[in-house]
């Protein structure tokens, strides 16, 4: 709208909006920038120059860190946590939510609202007695210690989402369905699947990332080194290397890569999911 | 919105059993009833074993003097609330969550709601800038939280140069009482105010352009459409992004683990670090599950009373 009509190059308006943003960017940028470029410095010049680009470039921080065991040990720990939390997310949530969207029983709505509930309170509360449950369930210190109680408090949020999809579907093609003989297990399998891509993709992409991000329940689960996802490895590192910063630069460079490629890749659902909370359910 | 309302009403007609089309081989309860049996417990059970379950326990824990071994036994009533109450550090977390809010509130949305305004129209790099200022909101909270601990480095960090180029001694801004508060709050808000300004242009494209152009249409300037038009329609959004900004606040814990974790002298505890340090590293399994108790009705005060206040009409 705006720059269709035709402006001078000293509206004061405009150039408060470009001052601005571009604070803004500059704000943003140099703190993810200095970091990145940190790892390509000696400790020595970090201390002169922890601005501009390194007079040489060390390639051998992050050479190091990737030709590690530890590096990719940590990455594949993540990995499979949070595999397991959107697989187990995805099954659990999507079955539940087609049977609140497609089938009227007594109790569905108090059902729905006790599932609710969880969005209420954030895990940390109750994470004595979480960690008690999970230690009398003989979880501590394996995966599924940590991607079961994810799985459970992302269900209300993922529900909810799924839910208001599957309703959207058209209710005669269910009608149709069931008329021609296919049962509800089917239809969920070969209709209400297939055409709800988008909001699973979605709400895969909401656990992936909260999955992959945590660091509390990792933190109170698990024990030992070998299982550690990133987020704990790179505490531990820096507690290792506690002033080598152009290391931990480096290290933290290469730990979030992974999310800024994903990120790149799924901005669409990424962005979807994590504000998915504004669209009102 | 039509369509859903058809589906939400054909639904209903399920549970008639006089649907007639229906009838021959139609949504027979036995379908029905698999589909209860089979799809509903996983769910179910899951959330609650894993989510409400803990928190009655916490309620029940919190009544014991416990070290997590064995069985409860040593039961000391309110005792637990008594000492939570009466810690210092208790209070010092409750204030910083309070500052959070207060910051996110007066800094955060302000600056969410201007960049969308900007943001929200068709121009070059538009789409650009909104991913950029979404981007630390998808970071992990344990990275950013180093990258800042880098940031406020008082030897090699980039505050300590800026500082040296004006030839003054570079402070530790996080090794200081006074001063690691702010710094939590500087980076809360380049963490979160992507986020909002996402949930704010989401809004602004959703929008009725008609409403905007009628008011151009019958002379208002921009400044009256923005004031009269733009916002008033804006509000239901405002208010969600204050419940989040709220009860994100009373949850952060991951960012202040690697830029303080809670210190120096408990002067930058949130409750949950404050949860941390004082009931999970220790095992205190009474003390700690009180300060959850609390912090749960916290939460679910401020949930209900919210939503009855402010949020009536979604």
């Amino acid at each position: 709208m705006s720059n269709v009509e035709t402006r001078s190059a000293f509206d004061p308006a405009a150039l408060f909006k470009v001052l601005f943003l571009g604070l803004v960017a500059v704000f943003v940028l140099v703190p993810l920038l200095a970091t990145l470029l940190g790892g390509f410095k000696s400790l020595g010049e970090l201390r002169v120059n922890p601005f501009g680009l390194p007079r040489h470039w060390e390639w051998q921080n992050y050479a190091d860190i990737l030709f590690s065991a530890r590096y990719w040990q940590l990455l594949r720990n993540s990995l499979v946590i949070s595999t397991l939390a959107v697989t187990l997310t995805l099954i659990t949530a999507s079955m539940a939510a087609f049977t609140f969207a497609h089938v009227r029983f007594y109790g569905s709505s108090m059902l729905l609202s006790y599932l609710t509930l969880g969005l209420l309170f954030p895990a940390a509360t109750a994470v004595l007695p979480l960690f008690i449950k999970v230690r009398d369930l003989g979880l501590l210190d394996t995966y599924f210690g940590v991607a079961l109680p994810q799985v459970a408090f992302s269900l209300a949020m993922s529900v909810l989402l799924l839910r208001r999809f599957f309703r959207d579907i058209p209710y005669e093609l269910l009608e149709a369905a069931l008329v021609d003989g296919c049962s509800y297990v089917k239809f969920f399998r070969y209709v209400t699947l297939p055409l709800s891509r988008p909001i699973l993709a979605t709400v895969g992409t909401i656990t992936f990332v909260n999955s992959w991000n945590a660091y509390l329940l990792p933190l109170v689960m698990l024990n030992t080194d070998a299982l550690y996802p990133w987020p704990l490895g790179i505490m531990v590192y820096q507690g290792e290397y506690s002033s080598e910063w152009h290391l931990i630069l480096a290290f933290i460079t290469l730990t979030i890569l992974p999310t800024i490629i994903l990120f790149l890749l799924a901005q669409k659902h990424i962005v979807a999911g994590l504000t998915a909370g504004a669209v009102k359910g | 919105m039509v369509e859903r309302r058809i589906a939400s009403v054909s639904a209903m007609d399920v549970a008639k059993p006089s649907f007639a089309p229906l009838a021959v081989r139609g949504p027979s309860w036995d379908g029905r009833f698999t589909v209860l049996i089979l799809f509903l417990p996983p769910a179910l059970l899951l959330f609650t074993l894993f989510v409400m379950l803990p928190i009655g326990e916490a309620a029940w824990y919190s009544a014991f003097n416990w070290n997590g071994f064995g069985r409860p036994t040593n039961w000391i009533g309110f005792d637990n609330y008594r000492f939570v109450l009466e810690t210092r550090a208790f209070w010092l977390a409750l204030r910083n969550n309070a500052l959070i809010i207060a910051v996110s509130l007066a800094v955060q949305l302000p600056l969410a709601l201007t960049l969308a305004l900007m943001l929200a129209e068709r121009f070059r790099g538009a789409v650009a800038l909104r991913m950029l200022f979404f981007m630390p909101y998808i970071l992990a909270e344990i990275a950013t939280g180093l990258i800042f601990s880098f940031v406020y480095d008082g030897d090699y960090g980039l505050v300590a140069s800026i500082w040296r180029t004006f030839g003054a001694e570079p402070p530790h801004l996080l090794a200081s009482t006074d001063t690691a508060m702010l710094a939590v709050l500087i980076v809360v808000v380049w963490k979160y105010f992507g986020f909002h300004m996402m949930l704010f242009i989401a809004a602004l494209q959703g929008l009725d352009k008609n409403l905007v152009e009628a008011a151009r249409i019958d002379g208002a300037t921009r400044t009256q459409t923005l004031r009269h038009v733009v916002i008033p329609l804006l509000y239901p959004t405002i208010r969600l992004s204050v419940f989040f900004a709220i009860i994100g606040s009373l949850q952060l814990f991951d960012l202040v683990m690697p830029l303080t974790r809670g210190g120096p002298a408990d002067s930058s505890n949130t409750m949950v670090s404050f949860l941390y340090n004082n009931g999970i590293s220790r095992m205190r399994v009474g003390y700690g599950s009180a300060i959850g108790v609390i912090l749960f009705a916290i939460c679910v005060t401020f949930a209900f009373t919210y939503k009855r206040w402010f949020m009536r009409d979604e």
